[in-house]
């Protein structure tokens, strides 16, 4: 990525913690740390890439992107603009869309494809034959031919064909930027390399802007130009998708690419694969949140969170841990550097 | 409810004979004659040969309630001390006569007028506030459903019986008492099925989908939850007008709604009581129509849930 | 588990406090004065002094926190038209619908399973159909015209039974009176008999199409032992639904007890209706939902216990 292009979506400090309500008056007992301190940011015209396990945070980030929970804290920005400041709220969902994981639960079974569609650009105003036609437009641009499909109900289509009527209904309202929640997880291998390849060519087409959340990674390396590594709610790593795949520097990341099947056995058990569960986000670890599963953790690790900072090597590539932070107190972290110290070679 | 087993619903948003879609083709699956969802429950009611009959008896004694005044019968009200307690088929007298002498089958069909407003009126009219209530609750969810449904399950402490005895027979005898109670008793139910079907559709992505859309969440509620709430609530509402007949028949049964000279069933099926011994066979007659039309509705409910694949 | 049953019974508090409210506010509103509907045509001051010691010229917050004071002490007061303690009359008259109750769901729940494995076994047979019709016909009934029926066929026409009343045994187990409970009995147990085959027959069926009965078949279990399956997880469904009729007979026998003119809540009920004899009205509406409020308790707990599916700790 060339760092001048201007940033379409800005996150800071995004966060939100959901209530755990017990007894008789639903008062929150205890907090789940969905999201927790993230920030990010998202170059018009790329595809921002975001893994990590079940449960780690990334539909919620979605979400609340989306505002469709709201956050605790945290500033959007899109196209610079704070949201709920400089933009409302119903302008920001005219711009940004969200296709979600189940292709059928994401459609309304009582309404015909082409209605589902239909429906957002009424809501703005748009008469219904006009609404209709656009549909019929949409459902042509994701390969369904309209003739035949704009009557169906969301039972008479295929996992494929459902989730290509959730991009058509997702761009009906002329979004720059699509949140693509788990979109072709739920499919078929053979389907999904179709889907994913009409995902690519409608970006291309038109211009569009993805954040791509998936936990597969052999995926998210296909489509992605960065990619975003989360944990219990929190960033690990950031980075240029080559950084990443290529030179990954978070032990969890590490972890991740280890655990997935590879064809090259070259590329093998260097480092233990990740095992376990990840620990309850109700209370997350102390410290480095992934400490309790980390083969290099250390007592720093325990006591000092570790903060998201510029890792060497490519531009743009940030991590949190302390290893890869001068002067953290981890005895694999580089000394600190000085001012006037030349940079420690490794 | 006391004669219902149900208390919660689970909503299918399968379409019973649903054309299957082939897993692992991302192609179109032969031509799917699209059909909508209600046509589609139309259809299968028409098969149903059962549901079919009960609307066709149900129509028929609405048709006779409506147009039973201009209809060649015998004046309801008119006593006759010499044709007391004729027995069925007695010239004049189709169903023969009651414990005054008035004509039966007229007063059997001028009865169905009290009776079926007071089985549909209270159920109506709790469709609106339960439907409203349970909407509210369920979309809105958090404390707004806390209090709601709390306030809801005190109602539930009380069986449906006792509810609208206790407060038909607090507000005092009469037929607008009477409609009041059966109302009050059949809101909590329907707010509570309305809920539950609304909270389960909060929850599915296609309602976070047209919020993403920019949609208010009037036109949510109007385009996207009500075409899926109608279905299972309307046969859990069918099932609650048959339980509402025998209520409000019940209440009129032991004094609390309609009064003499009245012709309603449950009042008739009271009056007759007095004379199982000298005709005990006209006096199940008011009580049969009662099981009828109780009965259909409870067919009809049955034969909707299975066309609409609602599974309790 | 424990803590299920904890937050249950905690649960239960606030229920009752509502059922309470309903109550009183039931009686209140009543149009007219309760006193003077009861005394008619009397002296003005006698009844203002009657209101006094009554306490219904209190406020009505007032009044409900005082009747709940001496409704938590078990004092539920005098009745209006006899002077006697609703307590005592409440008492004696909840045994006899408590006897019938017990009755009618025994014989309702043996019939009603019975009939319901049946149908659920041999799903799609004529026996189902009769079945599955029955139970139809059974929850659309209105009872107390069965009642009626029953009435007219066993006392009228052939003289087998008596027809209303309780007889004038001293004892609830002689023979009399158990001849003047076999009616009622059997009008009470239509509707519980029709519910719970209805649902006997839907677990039944349901469990019988579950894969896990396909397993058990095929590493070659004894049918005998496949219906103690079929059993253990219908189980705490029917348990639950038995639970609800059982109490429903407890609330909602007024109809039936009238047509038998029954000395139980139900004609007390009945009566203090008609006779506007508020602190009796008051005594029986409170005390039928607290049986309601009780046993649904009882039946949840005894369903967390009885399924399956919830790990016990
Ligand atoms: N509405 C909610 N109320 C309470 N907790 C929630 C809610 N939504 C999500 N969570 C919790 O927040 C955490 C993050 O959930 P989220 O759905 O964002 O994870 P995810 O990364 O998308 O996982 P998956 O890969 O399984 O989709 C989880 O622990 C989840 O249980
Ligand atoms: S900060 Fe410590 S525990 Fe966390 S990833 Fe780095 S080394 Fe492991
Ligand atoms: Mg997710």
């Amino acid at each position: 990525m060339t760092a001048a292009a201007p940033h379409i979506l800005s996150v800071q400090r995004l966060q939100k913690y959901f209530p755990v309500r017990s007894g008789l008056l639903g008062r929150a007992s205890a907090w789940v740390q969905a999201v927790d301190d993230v920030s990010f940011e998202i170059a018009a015209g790329e595809t921002l890439g975001v893994v990590g396990e079940s449960g780690c945070g990334k539909s919620t980030t979605g979400r609340l992107l989306m505002r469709l929970i709201e956050p605790d804290a945290g500033q959007i920005r899109f196209e610079g603009k704070l949201v709920g400041r400089d933009l409302k709220v119903s302008d920001l969902r005219r711009s940004m869309q969200m296709v979600f994981q189940d292709s059928y639960a994401s459609l309304n079974p009582r309404l015909a494809v082409a209605d589902s569609i239909a429906f957002g650009p009424q809501t703005h105003g748009m008469p219904r034959e006009r609404a209709i036609g656009r549909a019929r437009e949409l459902l042509g641009m994701v390969g369904l031919e309209p003739s035949q499909f704009e009557r169906r109900y969301p039972h008479e289509l295929s996992g494929g064909q459902r989730q290509r009527v959730n991009f058509a209904r997702a761009l009906a309202l002329d979004p720059k930027l699509i949140i693509l929640d788990e979109a072709v997880s739920a499919l078929d291998k053979s389907v999904e390399a179709q889907v994913l390849n009409l995902l690519v060519e409608l970006k291309k087409n038109l211009g569009l802007t993805y954040l791509f959340i998936s936990h597969d990674l052999n995926v998210v390396q296909y489509v992605s130009d960065r990619v975003l590594v989360m944990y219990l709610g929190k960033v690990a790593e950031v980075g240029p998708v080559d950084a990443i795949y290529g030179a990954p520097q978070h032990p969890y990341t590490r972890a991740l690419l280890d655990s997935r099947p590879s064809m090259d056995p070259e590329i093998r058990v260097e480092h233990p694969p990740l095992t376990g569960d990840p620990p309850n986000p109700i209370n997350p670890p102390s410290g480095c949140r992934f400490r309790t599963r980390c083969p290099h953790a250390e007592a720093v690790c325990q006591t000092q969170e570790p903060d998201l900072r510029p890792a060497h090597g490519a531009p743009g590539h940030l991590v949190a841990c302390h290893m890869r932070r001068a002067g953290s107190g981890h005895s694999q972290a580089a000394p600190l550097v000085r001012f006037g110290d030349r940079e420690p070679s490794r | 409810m006391s004669n219902s087993e149900q208390s919660t619903v689970r909503v299918s948003l399968d379409t019973p004979g649903a054309v299957g879609s082939a897993p692992g083709m991302d192609v179109p699956v032969g031509y799917a004659q699209a059909r909508s969802y209600w046509r589609g429950v139309f259809h299968r009611v028409l098969r149903d040969r059962v549901t079919i009959g009960c609307t066709l008896v149900l129509g028929l004694l609405v048709f006779l309630a409506i147009a039973a005044p201009v209809l060649p019968l015998i004046d309801p009200d008119v006593a006759n001390s010499g044709d007391r307690l004729l027995p069925i088929g007695s010239p004049g007298h189709l169903l023969g006569t009651d414990e005054l002498g008035r004509d039966m089958l007229s007063r059997l069909i001028h009865g169905a007028r009290l009776s079926l407003l007071m089985g549909v009126g209270p159920v109506a009219v709790a469709l609106l506030v339960g439907g409203v209530l349970g909407l509210t609750a369920g979309y809105l969810g958090g404390r707004t459903n806390m209090i709601i449904m709390r306030i809801t399950d005190v109602f539930y402490a009380f069986p449906s019986i006792l509810l609208a005895v206790a407060i038909a027979g607090a507000l005092g005898a009469g037929i607008t008492n009477a409609l009041v109670a059966i109302t009050i008793v059949f809101i909590p139910p329907i707010t509570r099925v309305v809920e539950s079907v609304t909270t389960q559709l909060r929850s599915m992505d296609f309602i976070d989908a047209a919020r993403a859309s920019g949609a208010s969440t009037f036109s949510i509620i109007r385009t996207h939850i009500l075409g899926n709430v109608l279905g299972p609530v309307l046969v859990y509402a069918t099932v609650l007008v048959s339980v509402a007949i025998v209520i409000a028949a019940g209440l009129s049964f032991i004094g609390l709604g309609a009064s003499p000279p009245e012709a309603e069933w449950g009042l008739m099926l009271n009056t007759l009581r007095q004379s199982i011994f000298l005709a005990p066979w006209i006096s199940l007659l008011p009580g049969l129509m009662i099981f009828i039309t109780s009965m259909c509705f409870n067919l009809i409910s049955d034969g909707l849930r299975s066309a609409m694949d609602v599974r309790y | 588990m424990f803590q299920y049953i904890l937050s249950r019974l905690l649960y239960t508090f606030p229920i009752a406090i509502g059922v309470s409210l309903i109550v009183f506010a039931l009686v209140h509103l009543a149009p007219g004065d309760p006193l003077s509907a009861v005394m008619g045509e009397v002296d003005q001051t006698m009844i203002a002094e009657m209101r006094a010691s009554f306490g219904y010229d209190k406020p009505l917050p007032l009044q409900y926190m005082t009747w709940l004071g001496s409704v938590a002490s078990g004092e539920l007061g005098y009745s209006l038209r006899s002077g006697q303690a609703v307590l005592e009359i409440l008492l004696s008259a909840a045994a006899n619908t408590i006897a019938l109750g017990v009755l009618a769901s025994l014989l309702g729940f043996s019939v009603g399973i019975a009939a319901g494995m049946f149908a659920g076994y041999r799903n799609g047979t004529w026996l189902d159909k009769v079945v599955s019709a029955s139970a139809i016909a059974g929850v659309s009934m209105p009872h107390y015209w069965l009642a009626i029926v029953l009435v007219i066929v066993f006392s009228v026409e052939w003289g087998l039974l008596p027809a209303v009343g309780a007889g004038s045994a001293s004892s609830m187990f002689s023979w009399e009176s158990f001849q003047h409970m076999i009616l009622p009995t059997i009008a009470l147990s239509a509707i519980p008999c029709a519910i719970v085959a209805r649902t006997t027959r839907a677990c039944v069926m349901e469990i019988l199409s579950m894969e896990f009965v396909e397993a058990l078949r095929a590493r070659g279990l004894s049918e005998s032992r496949i219906t103690l399956h079929v059993t253990r997880n219908a189980l705490p469904t029917v348990l639950a639904v038995m639970g609800l009729q059982f109490a429903n007979l407890l609330g909602g026998s007024i109809l039936v007890e009238t047509v038998f003119a029954w000395p139980g809540t139900g004609s007390v009920l009945n009566q203090a209706i008609f006779d506007r004899d508020i602190p009796v009205l008051q005594g029986t509406i409170l005390l039928l939902a607290m049986f309601f409020v009780v046993t649904n308790l009882v039946i949840d707990i005894l369903q967390t216990w009885a399924d399956p599916r919830v790990s016990r700790h």
